[in-house]
Order: C-alpha cells, then structure tokens, then sequence
C-alpha cells in the first residue's frame, strides 16, 4: 500500500525541493550581481549625492 | 518630502519609508529569518513525513504538508502585493512598487509549485492530474496573472516606471482571491471544501494539523525572508540604474 504511493510522494517533494533551491540561487545571484555592479561603480568614483556629503539626512536618490 | 525629514521627527512609516535606512533594518533581521524559516519547514516536514498514513488517502496525505502551504502562500503573496499596491497609489511609498516588483516572481514559483503538487495528489486520489473545475482554474487564473505582473514589472527599461500599471494590476487581481477561497463554497468542485479555516473549527486529527500549521508557518517565513532579499536587491538595482545613468551624463559633458 505505502510503495505503491512512494512515487508520487517523493516526486511532489523532489520537485518543490528543486524549484526552491532554484528560486534560492536565483535570488541570491541576483544580490550578488546588483552588489557587485554598486561596487565597480563606487570604484570608479561614481557616487550618490547623498553619499558624497556627510549628511545623513540628506534626501535619497534611489529611485 | 524631503525638507520635512530635517526639522520633524520622522515618524515610523517614514523612517522605513528611507531606502538607506530600510537596507541596515533588514539587513539585521535578514539571517534571523533565514534561520527561523529553516528550522519551522525542516521540523513541518519532519513531522509529516512522519504522520500516520490516512485510513483512505495512505501515504499521499503527506503531500498535503506541501500544497496546502503553497496554496496559502499563493494566496497570502498577492494580498500582501495588493496591500503594496495601495501603498504605491495612495501614499506614493518608495518602497511599495520594490515590494510588489521583488514578490512576482516568487509568488509565482509557490503558486506553479501548488498546481504541480495538486496535479500528482490529484492522480492516486482522483484518478486524474487535472480538471477544469473551479478551484484549479481560478488558481492556474492567478498563476498567469502572476506571470503578466512579471512582465509588466520587467517590461520597462527604467526600473520603477511601471510602478503605477502595475499596482493597478495587483488590484484588479487581488478579485480573484476571494473566488479562490469560496470557489470550493460556490461550485460542485472535484477539490475538497476548506478542513482548516472553518467556521466549527479544523476538521483534522492533530497529527496532520501540527506538521500542517508548522510547515505553513516555515513556508511563510522563507517567503518573508527571500521577499526582504530580494527586495534589497531592488533597492540596488535602482541605485545602479541610476548612477549608470549619471555616469553615462558626465561622460557625455
């Protein structure tokens, strides 16, 4: 009774395993890529105006 | 809005409403909800794999500690976009349009997970992967609608500029909720009517409740965990968007 059903059961998790450890590494490549992208772009001396004062208060730029 | 934030108090709303601040909040709850998650779904899915078999339905039950959870969460995600939604139409929130863009695409994969976990419950006990009744077509409904919202959200070179066509989506969708919850209610469906949100209370034993709740509660951490990731990342694709923008403008002068 139980082996009978073993395939059904293991596909439904293997599946939902799958597609969420996919949906883990998509997520976290793309933070990789944008924090690596921010960087270059720091290095190159390309900086938000709010960061380039001192003022924490200044308004932000990020939309 | 800005000269506000330099004489007044900026009040809660509005200090989370500051992108640079909303980064150092969740980054500090990021790797706490990243372990709460993982230990509520290994524990839910500990317990069902080992619940007793069903007197009808054998060892498939244990699908449902799965499904269930997906189908809520497909669910859940779209009301929290919708509440986004209005969050980007009536008070204009900086954050509200990263939300509803950043939660699309996982929305999607929990509610495409939900079809294809129903599909092979749905063989051993019904004796088919699919019909078109009206539970499973109003969430196959809300798949592709979750799809579009992709699309939209994605279609634009700017990022943020489909922020208003796409809360409205969000909204016009946020219908077919309700019609997913009561279709089982409304219709003669092959889907089973609602054994957890009852008015009388759950009709199940708790060796299937406690896994259930645990494992919906796991679920729906991981979704509140990688929905903060992925809406910090966001936050920094605009700020890279935008400085390539000025790069591009110095060059040029």
């Amino acid at each position: 009774m139980q082996a009978d059903y073993f395939a059904f059961v293991a596909s439904a998790y293997g599946i939902s395993a799958f597609a969420i450890a996919g949906l883990f590494a998509w997520v976290f490549f793309d933070a990789r890529t944008q924090r690596r992208a921010l960087k270059e772009l720091e290095a190159r001396g390309i900086r938000r105006r709010s960061e380039a004062r001192t003022s924490r208060d200044a308004p932000e730029a990020a939309r | 809005m800005t000269d506000v934030s330099a004489s007044a108090k900026p009040s809660r709303f509005s200090i989370l409403a500051n992108p640079t601040r909303f980064l150092e909040l969740s980054g500090r709850l990021q790797p706490w909800l990243y372990g709460a998650a993982l230990i509520a779904v290994a524990a839910g899915v500990f317990l069902g794999l080992t619940a007793p078999a069903d007197y009808q339905q054998g060892s498939t039950v244990t699908i449902m500690f799965i499904h269930v959870p997906f189908a809520w969460l497909s669910m859940m995600i779209w009301t929290v976009m919708s509440v986004s939604a209005l969050g980007t139409l009536v008070w204009r929130h900086p954050l509200a349009d990263v939300a509803v863009k950043a939660a699309a695409p996982i929305g999607a994969v929990f509610t495409v997970l939900c079809l294809i976990t129903g599909s092979i419950w749905g063989r051993p006990m019904w004796g088919t992967w699919w019909v078109w009744d009206a539970r499973l077509t109003s969430v196959f409904v809300l798949f592709l609608m979750y799809l579009g919202l992709i699309a939209l959200t994605r279609a634009l070179e700017e990022p943020g500029k489909s922020a208003k066509s796409a809360a409205i989506l969000v909204l016009v969708g946020f219908v077919n909720i309700p019609i997913i919850k009561f279709s089982v209610d409304w219709w003669n469906t092959l889907h089973q009517p609602a054994s957890v949100m009852r008015m009388d209370g759950p009709a199940m034993p708790a060796a299937y409740l406690t896994p259930l709740l645990v494992s919906a509660a796991g679920f729906t951490l991981l979704f509140f965990a990688l929905h903060l990731t992925a809406m910090r990342t966001e936050i920094l694709r605009r700020r890279v968007a935008a400085l390539s923008r000025l790069a591009a403008r110095r060059a040029e002068g």
